[in-house]
């Protein structure tokens, strides 16, 4: 009977949850332009999406799409170089030192993306900086960094110290040591960071909002608030949402069960 | 000293990204307080501040998004916990994977999400107001409230409720005596993640409202939008205030909960 | 260099961690082909003397040569010494043979030849047939052997073992300790050895190196050191010991227990305070007779496998560890003898505690980091530099450290037979010696006290004053 109860709220909550989505992707298989009415099966908006000819209030939509991912890729690809060799430093750094740049990496994970935003247009506009490409991915390299270091810094822990010192002590270069004996062993919370900061930079809407300037760069976020507000979504943004979601969905759960395999494999040799 | 051999000691690595967390962290902060106290001129003022506390559509919208921020808090907690909890629980659960499905909208874009929540409202022909506001506040934020609770609560060693049952404690007992003080680093986490964002969204609360009802990040964002670029920053310090407090007294939970696996 | 087969030179080295010193004032040499262990408690400084060897640490004085060239500043990559660590650092993303192939691979060596290598360090340490495994998978002691052959592999001139059995239990210690002194043989290299157990250090090494508080107190081999131990921490530290306070009272003449025995000992002048230090063993028990040189009783009789260990009190209140093939039971009357040779008379470091410290006021005294009460003494100011003596047993330890002037960390505790003899680390890193009755356990913290009357102050002159 308690079980009955808690798989029923599960439910529920999940329901809650889901509904939206599940909304957008009924609504992607018809041609209506109005979401919600439905006017028969079609999968007219998918071609549309596909033959990238779409144009919204807001411009090509596949633009839109072509930039968030390219600002997410640079963005994630520095600050997954950037928190891991940060994350190394930390670990070890000693006392005030490390208490201080651990403050400063928590900031922009505690401040609002507003504060965010507003504080890094405030420097742009300060160090005469034209917005746009480059100003958006260094505000994204800002609030994604943190979450690298954070995933990188328990690899560290978990890392027997003496392997870096083993390689040098078996005629490594402090380089050397890094890339062959360190880098592996951090690869997995490097990788984490990495698709962590990814999947942050895509979905990010006010931090870019506030730094993309006035050259009319659109992210895929951008996009949707420009054509909201100027009445009415672009249809073919339900079946953009639909692959999205059905791409993160597989991803997500292909991490999670490889990991809880690995972790079983690991259970029983010990 | 040569520079190869001030990088050889490892403590120095994390150089460059100190350099750059002065430069796209520490700074611009300052440039908020800095425009926040000086005028246009460039003079020093505290009109910025003050006209903040004259303005009375400002401290409206201020005072609703706090009361916003309380109820979508309190509403996530109260349907976050129970998830987290029976997800914890090796009796209903099993596998780490049933979480994913509970924190995966956060991964699709915020505002695809609203919007579908607002088609779906006027689909169904429910007016837009407070109550679709909340609800999707709730809908957007309830996995950020889940998600730290259920990583405390799944990390608690069993063995002390094993020892309260143990030392006679009935099911309610062991749960309000242990389990939930045990847990509240999750719940301070949790609270954080959801309050501070909630106060600040912009675009959501229009979208979800018909543009009845406006958020304080609203607020700053038209004030930024329109050049009134030192009553924005204002606005903003007020923001950064309400953060440190909330951080003084809520501590860091924050990085507990992520630094153990992060959010995948 | 002095000598053509010396391999490593430590010359006065010291190292400090923040204010802690580490190690004070080193002087080490090491012959090739020699096996050397650093022994001592820990924190006494033996894993960072490895470590400047190895070049993972750089001495604050003093130099290290190794093969006769200079180190200090060589990084640790370019020195000919390879290291296997206390807990193996293994490399996890690779397997045993990449793992005993990484050091190879760096130097560019052929790949047949690293395949032959390899295969012949894994055939020497007993690991045939395991290459391909993942380091993972194998248990301590074939992780450890692991570790030995990817450090020989290299063919280093020395080779550093820190700590290298502690992870294993007692019986696979036993097995790999045998082993390492046939690889040792067969190798013909240098090794320096680096444990806390003084067993190991018996069994294993040609020379022992016994260090504490990061300065050497004892070189020589296991026989020496067992033997002719030159202090109470060696004596102590190395085996079971009676430990006395003595008096030397002329060449081959020393006295304790209250109790005159001849010994072989001479030069250390006449009435002079000694310690002495007796090896149960070396102790004859009998029962009671008028031929022994002291009587006793039996409190204890535990049997240990070989022998039996005894405790046996004096009528004075000395307590004797005893051991002996033949048991006598507990509250049995004894008599024993001592013979000259097995007598070890060793010069005491110290009489009294001696503190150098300033005049707060006139009667306060700031001594080690705090602030004493005593008598106000005649033509000694405020401000003027002192010299404290205190007596071992004039010092006062509480439970609670609020109820001492000052408080500090018992580091060391000796039992010489009728007292203990604690060394207290107080609040600015310096020791104070207590002797007492009271039983304290060693990392126990404590509160000093000092009456004003046990201090005895005299003034430090200046130079120039």
């Amino acid at each position: 009977m308690k079980k009955f109860f808690a798989r029923a709220f599960l439910a529920l909550i999940l329901l809650l949850l889901y509904a939206p989505l599940i909304f957008i992707a009924i609504s992607s298989f018809t041609e209506s332009r109005v979401l919600g009415n439905w006017t028969g099966f079609s999968t007219k908006l998918y071609g549309n999406l596909f033959s990238g000819s779409m144009q919204g209030a807001a411009g090509s939509l596949m633009t839109a799409v072509y930039n968030t991912l390219i600002i997410a890729l640079i963005a994630a690809l520095v600050a997954t170089l950037l928190g891991t060799l940060a994350a190394i430093g930390i670990f070890y750094s000693r006392g005030r030192a490390k208490n201080a740049v651990m403050f400063l990496n928590n900031i922009p994970m505690v401040n609002p993306d507003v504060i965010t935003g507003v504080s890094l247009f405030l420097l742009f506009v300060f160090l005469g900086i034209t917005q746009g490409y480059v100003s958006v991915i260094l505000a994204h390299i800002t609030f994604c960094t943190p979450y690298v270091v954070l995933n990188v810094l328990p690899k560290l822990h978990q890392m027997n110290s003496n392997t870096y010192e083993a390689a040098l002590d078996l005629g490594a270069t402090p380089g050397q040591a890094l890339r062959k004996v360190m880098i592996p062993q951090l690869l997995p919370g490097m990788l984490t960071g990495f698709i962590l900061s990814f999947t942050m930079s895509l979905d990010d809407f006010a931090v870019t909002f506030f730094t993309r300037g006035t050259i009319g760069l659109e992210t895929l976020s951008t996009y949707i608030y420009t054509d909201a507000r100027k009445g009415g979504l672009t249809p073919e943004l339900r079946p953009l949402m639909t692959i999205i979601f059905i791409v993160v969905f597989a991803l997500l759960v292909i991490i999670n069960i490889r990991q809880e395999r690995a972790a079983k494999k690991k259970a029983l040799i010990k | 000293m040569k520079i190869s051999n001030i990088f050889s000691r490892r403590s120095s690595w994390s150089l460059p990204y100190v350099v750059f967390l002065l430069l796209f962290v520490a700074l611009p902060l300052i440039l908020i307080m800095v425009y926040a106290f000086f005028d246009e001129g460039g003079n020093f003022t505290l009109s910025n501040l003050t006209r903040f506390f004259g303005d009375s559509d400002a401290l409206s919208t201020f005072a609703v998004s706090i009361e916003i921020a309380i109820e979508n808090t309190a509403i996530c907690l109260l349907l976050g916990y129970p998830v987290a909890w029976i997800l914890a629980n090796k009796r209903y659960n099993r596998s780490a994977v049933t979480i994913i499905i509970f924190i995966l909208p956060m991964w699709i874009n915020a505002l695809m999400r609203t919007l579908a929540t607002a088609d779906l409202f006027n689909m169904l022909g429910i007016p837009l107001g407070k109550g679709t506001l909340l609800f999707g506040m709730v809908y957007d934020y309830l996995p950020f409230m889940i998600y730290p609770i259920y990583n405390v609560l799944r990390r608690m060693d069993p063995s002390y409720a094993e020892a309260a049952q143990d030392l006679g404690a009935k099911p309610s007992g062991v749960f309000l005596n242990v389990t939930l003080p045990l847990s509240l680093p999750g719940i301070t986490s949790g609270i954080m993640m959801v309050f501070m964002p909630t106060v600040s969204t912009f675009a959501i609360s229009e979208f979800l409202t018909n543009n009845k009802i406006k958020l304080f990040g609203t607020i700053i964002q038209e004030n930024i939008n329109s050049s009134m670029w030192n009553y924005g920053a204002a606005l903003s310090f007020i923001m950064l205030i309400i953060i440190g407090i909330s951080t003084l007294l809520g501590g860091s939970g924050e990085e507990d909960a992520q630094v153990q696996g992060g959010l995948i | 260099m002095s000598e053509d087969n010396t391999i490593i030179s430590i010359e006065h080295i010291s190292k400090k961690f923040g204010d802690k010193r580490v190690l004070d004032d080193i002087s080490l040499s090491i012959k090739k082909g020699e096996f050397v262990t650093i022994l001592g408690p820990s924190g006494c400084g033996k894993t960072t003397t490895l470590r400047i060897i190895a070049g993972f640490e750089t001495p604050d004085e003093g130099n290290l040569y190794i093969g006769g060239n200079l180190m200090n500043n060589v990084q640790p990559h370019k020195r000919p010494v390879n290291t296997v660590f206390q807990r193996y650092a293994l490399f996890p993303h690779l397997n045993v043979y990449d793992n005993i192939a990484f050091g190879l691979k760096l130097q560019g060596v052929a790949k047949d030849e690293i395949e032959t290598r390899v295969m012949r360090v894994l055939k020497m340490v007993g690991m045939t047939d395991y290459e391909w495994r993942n380091v993972d998978s194998l248990s301590g002691g074939q992780q450890q052997r692991v570790a030995i052959a990817r450090a020989i592999v290299n063919r280093p001139t020395v080779l550093l073992l820190d700590e290298p059995l502690s992870a294993l239990d007692h019986k696979m210690r036993k097995d790999m300790q045998i082993e390492l002194k046939q690889m040792h043989r067969t190798l013909g290299i240098t090794f320096v050895y680096v444990t806390h157990d003084q067993e190991e250090a018996l069994t294993l090494s040609d020379t022992v190196v016994v260090m504490n508080e990061g300065v050497i107190q004892q070189i020589g081999s296991p026989t020496d050191i067992y033997n002719e131990p030159v202090n109470c921490f060696v004596a102590d530290f190395i085996g079971e010991s009676n430990i006395f306070n003595a008096t030397m009272i002329e060449d081959r003449k020393v006295e304790f227990m209250g109790i005159e025995f001849d010994c072989v000992d001479e030069g250390f002048g006449e009435n002079v305070p000694v310690d002495v230090v007796v090896r149960p063993e070396d102790i004859y028990i009998m029962p009671r007779t008028d031929k022994g040189q002291f009587d006793g009783v039996v409190s204890s009789c535990i049997f240990k496998g070989v022998h039996y260990e005894m405790i046996v009190n004096t009528p004075d209140g000395y307590e004797l560890m005893i051991q002996d093939y033949n048991p006598f039971e507990a509250g049995m009357e004894v008599s024993m003898i001592i013979k000259p040779n097995d007598i070890q008379v060793m010069r005491k470091e110290r009489v009294c505690n001696s503190f150098e410290g300033v005049m707060a006021e006139a009667d306060h005294v700031e001594i080690l980091g705090c602030e004493f009460e005593c008598k106000p003494q005649e033509g000694i100011a405020a401000g003027d530099k002192v010299r404290v003596e205190v007596d071992f047993d004039k010092v006062d330890l509480t439970d609670d450290k609020r109820d001492g002037v000052c408080d500090g960390d018992i580091t060391f505790i000796l039992y010489k037979a009728d007292h203990y003899h604690l060394t207290v680390k107080a609040e600015n890193g310096e020791n104070i010696y207590v002797d007492t009755q009271d039983v304290w356990e060693d990392r126990d913290i404590v509160g000093i006290n000092i009456r004003p009357e046990d201090m005895r102050i005299t003034k430090i002159e200046e130079a120039g004053a």
